[in-house]
């Protein structure tokens, strides 16, 4: 039953198996066990991210496409719930058909821009998703009326999920049962659906089929395989994943703005998530979502302490200063890859050394 | 489909590279159930040949047709749906993947399942089976958990082999299956060949270089020479062609 959940696919490894049981417990009942917003805002970012992660995975790991438009994506899913909610009101039938309709934008111009680049070389087909990304992402900024601009859209989701909505009123373990709770767990099974699905994919006789392409292209025509068609489905469907990510998102903060989806800064976050995590491995993005965003959040904090207590040093309190984290962030990425090029995954899975 | 039709045809069959022509007017027909050697020394355009044929090249002109089908315009899949199966001079496989996977892939691919997107792969175990029944012919079973990258030479040379034979389609194209191959592994090969062509319906083609394989298997040669197809043939006929002679003996001492 369980193997059956994650498609065969199980961890082979038992120290990945632990990291990942981890993972899933604390995302599970984070309101519980880190109590407080930022925390709880914490735990929601890493589950769209892994959805947000995996998905480009899927693409760049499996079907070995590198795409810059992912991001646009992801933009186009939460832009699709955010205008739902605050053209049709804060209903549920708003969130439902925005969320539907960024998917299918989404699916549509993944279809195109495949069908469009896809047949010739990879990097042609980077560059086409780096200007479409770029212009879609301008176009964005300047359609004001429509999007809010760079001031992006804030608008108001169903009452259920707000914080001032009571379930109960007893509070469990010192937690209100509140509308934000509620809406977290809207995230979190939404996320872990979405995650499973993926994992059905890739173990699928199509997510093979994307390992054949990607290790020989060539190869795969000449058995049958249609390529192009296998490409562009991949890029179609890991499109729609991130579009439905992006709608998490645009629920869960109930604000849509440029910086918090299009921007080329998440693209990047997205690309090192994956890598770190270990390509074509989907648990990676597990890892390397969860890793990356909590070393974003708290490594300034932590700094803060390191500072502190290194004060009577000169030249240690300067370097650990907490203004300087993304030089530490750097640093930590840096190392990541020169030890575990094949990801913290791949690492694990690999055995010893 | 009808009777008179060879299973394959070329004809006029041409391609040129700027200014260099790699195969010039070919015009040859292949009568299914037999097994046809084609020779010439290097660059004599055979590997060309078969390009043009399974689709990896398009003809400048000429035509390609299969059970009397014009398919010179075809890209490689389809070419391969319709029944034309290749095997590659180069070990051309997926070097990530394992020896299984690499023969399942095959069967996958000849079973039409590979837009199933829900179901589990490995939940197909006849795909696994017919795998593993292909490896065991090849006798690739033992290694068909390791990694294709870290295999030997010749067991490459053998998978290469073992998928052309899962693909099963009616022609079979051999691209010198057996070089590199050890002296006792390329038996085996040969022994699986025959068996193909003694399997009614397989037409296969096979480029050699080693005149004793040839001698045992072909019903006919045709021989390449600078892209033309310069001799058509009775192997013993052939061989004994004054221009098979220079090509081989000057190319290939050990063989003819």
């Amino acid at each position: 039953m369980l193997i059956k959940l994650l498609s065969g696919d199980t961890p082979r490894s038992g120290l990945l198996a632990v990291l990942l049981l981890v993972i899933l417990i604390s995302l599970a009942f984070a309101p519980f066990l880190f109590p407080g917003t930022r925390s709880l805002e914490t735990a929601a970012k890493i589950c769209i991210f892994i959805v947000l992660v995996a998905s480009y995975d899927l693409l760049l790991g499996y079907a070995g496409i590198v795409s810059f438009a992912h991001t646009m994506f992801f933009g186009i899913g939460a832009y699709g719930t955010a205008l739902a909610l605050s053209t049709t009101g804060p209903t549920y039938g708003s969130m439902i058909w925005g969320t539907a309709a960024g998917a299918i934008v989404a699916a549509v111009f993944a279809l195109a821009i495949g069908l469009f680049s896809l047949r010739v070389k990879a990097i042609f087909f980077a560059m086409v998703t780096l200007a479409v990304a770029s212009a879609f992402a301008v176009l964005v900024s300047q359609l004001s009326w429509l999007t809010g601009g760079e001031d992006g859209l804030n608008y108001s989701i169903p009452r259920e999920f707000k914080p001032a909505f009571k379930l109960v009123d007893e509070k469990i373990f010192d937690v209100r049962i509140n509308g934000k709770l509620l809406l977290y767990y809207l995230v979190f099974f939404a996320s872990l659906i979405l995650f499973l699905t993926m994992l059905r994919i890739v173990n699928s006789p199509f997510g093979r089929t994307l390992k054949a392409v990607r290790d020989n292209a060539f190869r795969a025509e000449a058995i049958g395989y249609r390529v192009v068609w296998y490409r562009t489905t991949a890029t179609v469907l890991s499109a729609v994943m991130a579009a439905l990510a992006g709608s998490l998102l645009a629920i869960w903060l109930r604000y849509t703005g440029p910086a918090t989806t299009l921007s080329m800064e998440i693209m990047i976050d997205i690309l090192l998530m994956v890598v770190i995590g270990g390509m074509g491995t989907l648990y990676g993005a597990v890892i390397g979502a969860t890793i990356f965003i909590l070393a974003q959040t708290y490594l300034q904090n932590l700094m803060g302490v390191a500072a502190q207590a290194t004060s009577a040093l000169p030249l240690v309190s300067t370097l650990v200063a907490p203004e300087r984290w993304l030089l530490w962030l750097g640093v930590l990425f840096i190392l990541s890859v020169y030890f575990f090029p094949s990801g913290i995954v791949g690492r694990l899975r690999a055995g010893r050394t | 489909m009808t009777k008179e039709h060879p299973i394959l045809e070329t004809k006029d069959l041409t391609i040129r590279f700027g200014g260099h022509v790699a195969v010039d007017h070919v015009s040859c027909a292949f009568d299914r159930g037999t097994l046809t050697a084609i020779v010439g020394p290097n660059g004599a355009g055979k590997t060309t040949y078969f390009n043009l044929m399974s689709g990896q090249l398009n003809a400048t002109n000429g035509t390609v047709l299969l059970n009397g089908e014009n398919i010179t315009r075809m890209s490689v899949p389809e070419r391969t749906d319709k029944g034309i199966g290749r095997a590659f001079q180069l070990t051309n496989l997926f070097p990530t993947l394992t020896v299984r996977e690499n023969v399942r892939l095959v069967a996958q691919a000849k079973a039409r399942q590979g837009f199933d997107l829900f179901s589990i792969a490995e939940s197909h175990i006849e795909l696994i089976e017919r795998a593993d029944h292909v490896l065991n012919e090849v006798r690739l079973i033992d290694q068909a958990d390791q990694t294709v990258s870290a295999l030997p030479h010749g067991d490459q040379r053998k998978l290469e082999v073992a998928m052309l034979i899962a693909l099963g389609p009616q022609v079979l194209m051999f691209d010198e299956p057996t070089a590199g191959m050890s002296v006792d592994e390329v038996p085996i090969i040969l022994e699986l060949i025959g068996k193909l062509k003694a399997d009614m319906d397989r037409t296969i083609l096979l480029v050699e270089h080693k005149m004793d394989v040839i001698r045992s298997l072909a019903d006919r040669i045709i021989v390449l020479h600078n892209g033309a197809l310069v001799a058509d043939g009775d192997p013993a006929e052939v061989i004994a062609l004054p221009v098979v002679q220079e090509a081989y003996l000057g190319k290939t001492p050990e063989a003819a």
